[in-house]
């Protein structure tokens, strides 16, 4: 009887074992996909394949794409991205507003093809709409024409535009928009100057 | 041939439109639509679907061989219809293979060309016609207007989806991009480009549908490991290797996903 029984157990195992083979856990699948990426990639100017390395936002943020992030967890790594953010020394957020603007129009920096030497854009219109001039604008994040118009030209906002390009992942977490001050994407100058282009009065997205 | 004047006048337009600010957002969307309407007056991808079947015919390589016994998906010599049901798994290499694979599979196997050799020229440019394109815009020239009909089935097609799927939705490098960043959501834009989304049936079959193409910005013929390769440089990515298996896997997601489509490939965009 007893035979019989550790018998029917190791059959068991053998059929869930077989079935675990055939459909791959979500874990499995993820390292299978870490390690087919590592061999497809290679170097290329500024692109090394250690791009490829994930840091835990993104290995999170990655894990929970097909489904909701759960609370606890957005909430951990909000205010872990928000420890992350170095605000201007100077205690000064707003740059000129006309360099913000050259910045928000260029799409180029960082790819294999761009020449590193060259300062990147932040390729504000990709995804939001700024100013009413420029009718070129994506639909990826929200409309952020009239920023400071509509939220007070205060030195509390003006902190948080700049937090926000700095970090977007702080106050949003798994956001779609890059983080242009935590992967050095933009100079600290350049996230000022974005930052006046959302919060000058005299800006024209606040016209 | 009096696409090029028409192409030219439609550009002309747009520049006007884009100058004048009293135009409104939703027109602008609809002269682009107007723009690529005009240019599917005529196709220059026929001429690199002539090549390709010239190609295919030759006889090349170290064997002097012609390919015409490849089995490029629905045995050997058959080309009809062979691009609707790739990727997908060939016993003989032991692999998932889409198309580009399986040629450099065939130019090694049959012609007797170094993996190398097959590989060298993926991709052409202005100036540099190379025989990948030609071979990639007739095979699927020849599934023109038939049904996306991949079956991943097979356990390591099933396992190729499963990569795929997780590459798709992949962040990593400076920017935190996936593929899922700009084709994971439903009528979104790049600026006026609309995205496709690909977890979207009707989007997804439209999207692999219309691929390869010629682009008239670029004047070449586009594979589909082209377009994998330049999302991935879009996407700071650093370079995608040619027929790597983290494109079949991604490739195998994406056809599945479009399967039912009609493929209208090698098709034309801007």
């Amino acid at each position: 009887m007893k035979n019989k029984t550790i018998v029917a157990f190791a059959a068991a195992g053998i059929v869930g074992a077989g079935c675990a083979s055939m459909t791959m856990s979500d874990e499995q699948a993820a390292a299978k996909a870490l390690a087919m990426l590592k061999v497809s990639f290679k170097d290329r100017g500024q692109a090394k394949v250690d791009r490829l390395d994930q840091d835990e936002a993104q290995r999170v943020c990655s894990q929970f794409s097909e489904k909701p992030l759960p609370k606890e967890v957005a909430e951990r790594l909000q205010s872990e991205q928000l420890a992350l953010i170095t605000y201007p020394a100077d205690g000064k957020y707003l740059g000129d507003w006309k360099r913000g603007e050259r910045i928000a129009q260029t799409g180029t920096g960082m790819q294999f093809s761009d020449n590193p030497a060259i300062p990147s854009g932040a390729n504000c219109y990709a995804c939001h709409q700024l100013t009413k001039a420029e009718v070129s604008f994506g639909t990826i994040g929200p409309p952020l024409y009239n920023f400071g118009k509509l939220r007070g030209f205060t030195p509390e906002m003006q902190k948080y535009a700049y937090g926000k390009v700095y970090n977007s992942h702080a106050f949003a977490a798994c956001s779609n928009m890059p983080r242009f001050g935590q992967k050095h994407i933009l100079t600290e100058q350049q996230m000022k100057d974005v930052v006046a282009l959302l919060m000058d009065p005299d800006s024209p997205v606040n016209k | 041939m009096n696409s090029i004047p028409r192409i030219a006048s439609a550009l002309c337009f747009l520049g006007a439109l884009a100058a004048s600010p009293a135009f409104a957002q939703r027109s602008a969307v609809e002269e682009i639509e107007r723009y690529r309407a005009a240019l599917g007056d005529g196709n220059p991808a026929e001429l690199w679907e002539a090549r390709g079947e010239a190609l295919w015919k030759e006889r090349r390589g170290p064997k002097n061989a012609s390919l015409e016994r490849c089995d490029v998906g629905l045995g050997p010599g058959v080309v009809k219809g062979a691009y609707t049901v790739l990727p997908k798994y060939f016993a003989d290499s032991d692999k998932v293979e889409d198309l580009e694979s399986r040629l450099v599979t065939c130019m090694v196997t049959l012609q007797g060309f170094t993996p190398e050799q097959a590989k060298k020229d993926p991709f052409g440019d202005p100036g540099k016609k190379v025989p990948m394109d030609a071979l990639v815009a007739y095979i699927t020239g020849q599934s023109r207007g038939m049904k996306v009909s991949v079956a991943g089935s097979h356990p390591r097609e099933v396992e190729a989806y499963e990569i795929g799927k997780k590459i798709f939705f992949f962040r990593g490098g400076p920017h935190d991009f996936s593929c899922a960043s700009c084709h994971g959501m439903d009528k979104q834009r790049i600026r006026l480009q609309d995205l496709p989304n690909l977890l979207n049936k009707d989007d997804a079959q439209k999207a692999y549908g219309g691929w390869p193409a010629y682009r008239v910005s670029q004047g070449e013929v586009r594979s589909m490991q082209w377009r994998l390769y330049d999302c991935f440089r879009q996407q700071r990515f650093p370079e995608l290797e040619f027929i790597s298996p983290a494109s079949i896997a991604l490739t195998m997601f994406l056809a599945k996903n479009a399967n039912g489509g009609v493929f209208d490939a090698p098709s034309i965009k801007r």
